[in-house]
């Protein structure tokens, strides 16, 4: 009896090794792309890698959304060939690391998310959302928000501000734009992925305040544009710098790059320059070495990194972000971020830009299975 | 030959479930470092600041130990007398009996239930229910938590109790039942006090799985970082701030969210200590 259970142990295990080796065979075609950072921008990444592995068969791209800080992190340990942060690093994490080039990959907004009887209207201000989230307004039926709203009856309803309870990018673009508008929200909260909060409840993620919002009454969040145009929750126009109360969808958030960028596209696009930009939009953005010869990596692998960066700011991938409620790169943002694909180099050597990726050719079955791999993740 | 193979697996699998718990504390103790460095571990544990902003950066534990104290025994509270009388129920009055098996899994089947479960429930149902009793606005909160809490360790701390309720000998309460003694009087007389070490200790042990709960917790309690003045208020406990904040974390943030695993490590020993301690001082009687 010991001896068949010990046997059949044992070829559980050896059955289990050559699996193994199986898998890995199959998952590791010639070529694979790994990121991580963002969760923001993961479901757009998550579809246009998908729409790349497909066009480009043999090239496997994985993406782990671990958060910004995360992303910068595996960037700077070279665990991956690209990271993805919200948030355009700071000087000290400039700094820490090589030469770091900011690829735009789309846009996308705050959007304040409520959840009031009977109202879908609502229009805010920057600094009553800055009042609403530092305590200094706490009923629906506050003078300054009916001023703003002569046309609704507000109800004498508590007011429950509802924040991310993880470090994020939202919660930063959020702050930075409070910021510009509100100098008491300057000195008091700053600008972070993380504040120091006096009012209100926390959750995590953008689902976490979604749901509390949507099952509280008098509750208000903020939330990304994607998840929130998505769900078609009900939001706040805020009125931008023209005075002009401007809704959250693609174009008024495209809207708001219509400006002067910096070379470098290290941009925060909050209250924007434009008549017809919603005030609460930024950029996200992929981090890639502009010397892509380190550790050792081949020439090869450096330029497979790029022709998908240049996938992904083509009318194509662009495309794709619009399908699914992410904003897409203005006209001039793509230029310029064409500009810094091109200034990517391997060593002394340039990268080929505009090239077809002359890639091995894999039988179906193991596309599908990296398509399906990536999906699951 | 056999019997030194089963030997050597067992001898390497206590080995080895050793050497896995130090190396955890090793990695708790040597990542918080950096914390304990910059605010000393008194400093850490007695600050109630959490302010992660660059500028103004610090962290202290405090908040979040009051929280997770506050959740527990607030949690235990709620679940004694519950857990009380299905251990009387199942142990006493109806041992033995179909009824008592049948009541005692279920009871038990509660502890299978996920955490999320009870996270989901606790936002669906109890939530609006203590909306409703005004204990605040929005529902969240320590008692909310607390009450979802309570649910969940009553499996521990009845099955247990009943376990020791049954081992009181049959004899003794026989003996008082000679005396006249009615079944009351058994129970308060003879069976409570045989078991109470026992019974005190399941209760503890019940308090170290409420201290360590996190997902259900992390989705009722509010996440705000402050000490909670009181019931109605909202708060953070030790497992929920790390379950938040981790991902995000960096430097001296993750420094100090592994400092409070380190905490949480801690005081969930000590207590286990404890119903250790009386368990061992209930078998030497």
């Amino acid at each position: 009896m010991k001896k068949t259970i010990l046997f059949s142990i044992i070829v559980v295990i050896l059955c289990s090794c050559n699996n193994n080796g199986k898998n890995d065979n199959n998952s590791n075609p010639d070529m694979s792309v790994s990121g991580a950072g963002a969760t923001f921008p993961y479901p757009y990444y998550n579809i246009v890698f998908r729409d790349y592995m497909r066009i480009n068969p043999g090239i496997v791209v994985n993406y782990g959304a671990i958060g910004s800080g995360g992303g910068i992190r595996s960037l700077r340990d070279k665990s991956v060939d690209f990271g993805a942060s919200d948030a355009f690093l700071t000087e000290k994490e400039i700094a820490s690391m090589p030469e770091v080039v900011h690829i735009a990959t789309c846009m996308g907004g705050v959007v304040m998310a409520y959840t009031l009887p009977e109202i879908d209207n609502l229009r805010l201000t920057g600094p009553i959302v800055a009042d609403i989230y530092m305590g200094k307004i706490t009923r629906w039926d506050d003078k300054r928000i009916r001023a703003e709203n002569p046309s609704i009856k507000l109800p004498d309803l508590e007011i429950t501000p509802v924040y991310r309870s993880d470090g994020s990018g939202t919660t930063f673009a959020f702050s930075e734009y409070l910021c510009k508008v509100s100098p008491e929200w300057k000195s008091i909260m700053g600008k972070g992925k993380a504040l120091k909060w006096d009012a209100g409840i926390a959750a995590k993620g953008n689902p976490g305040v979604a749901g509390i919002v949507q099952q509280t009454p008098g509750a208000i969040g903020y939330i990304g544009s994607e998840f929130a145009l998505t769900l078609k929750l009900p939001t706040a126009k805020i009125k931008n710098k023209f005075g002009n109360y401007i809704a959250a969808n693609l174009e008024s958030i495209s809207a708001a790059a219509n400006v002067d960028l910096p070379d470098d596209m290290r941009a925060t696009i909050s209250d924007s320059a434009d008549p017809n930009a919603y005030p609460m939009s930024l950029f996200t953005w992929l981090l890639v070495f502009k010397d892509q010869q380190y550790d050792k990596r081949t020439k090869q692998e450096a330029q497979e990194l790029m022709n998908l960066l240049e996938y992904i700011i083509s009318s194509e991938g662009q495309g794709v972000a619009a399908q699914i409620n992410y904003a897409p790169l203005s006209e001039q943002a793509v230029k310029k971020t064409q500009t810094l694909i091109e200034s990517i180099h391997y060593g002394n050597e340039p990268l080929k830009f505009h090239i077809e990726s002359d890639t091995v050719k894999q039988t179906t079955d193991s596309l599908d299975l990296a398509v399906d791999n990536s999906i699951d993740r | 030959m056999k019997d030194k193979i089963f030997k050597g697996l067992l001898f390497f699998s206590a080995i080895f479930i050793l050497i896995l718990t130090a190396g955890i504390i090793y990695a708790l103790v040597a990542r918080s470092l950096e914390s304990f460095q910059e605010y000393g571990i008194w400093g850490f544990v007695n600050n109630s600041e959490w302010d992660p902003r660059s500028a103004t950066e610090e962290y202290g534990a405090l908040s979040f130990v009051v929280g997770t104290l506050y959740t527990s025994f607030f949690a235990l509270l709620i679940c004694i007398p519950f857990s009380f009388a299905v251990a009387l129920f199942t142990g006493e009055y109806f041992k033995g009996r179909k009824v008592a098996s049948v009541v005692s899994s279920i009871v038990d089947l509660l502890a299978g239930i996920p955490s999320i479960v009870f996270g989901l429930w606790g936002f669906y149902s109890i939530r609006p229910l203590a909306i409703e009793l005004g204990v605040n606005a929005q529902g969240f909160g320590i008692f909310t938590s607390s009450v979802v809490l309570a649910v969940m360790i009553i499996p521990y701390a009845s099955s247990l109790s009943s376990e020791y309720l049954r081992m009181v000998p049959k004899n003794l309460k026989e003996g008082a039942y000679s005396l006249g003694a009615t079944r009351l009087e058994v129970i308060t007389n003879v069976s409570l006090p045989m078991a109470s070490s026992g019974i005190v200790s399941s209760f503890i042990l019940a308090l170290g799985r409420a201290l360590g709960e996190t997902m259900a917790v992390t989705m009722l309690i509010g996440n705000t970082n402050n000490i909670p003045s009181g019931l109605r208020d909202t708060g953070n406990t030790m497992a929920s701030v790390i379950a938040n904040q981790f991902g995000e974390a960096d430097g001296l943030k993750l420094s100090s969210l592994i400092a409070i695993g380190l905490l949480l490590f801690i005081i969930t020993a000590i207590i286990n200590l404890i119903a250790k301690l009386i368990m061992n001082k209930l078998t030497n009687v």
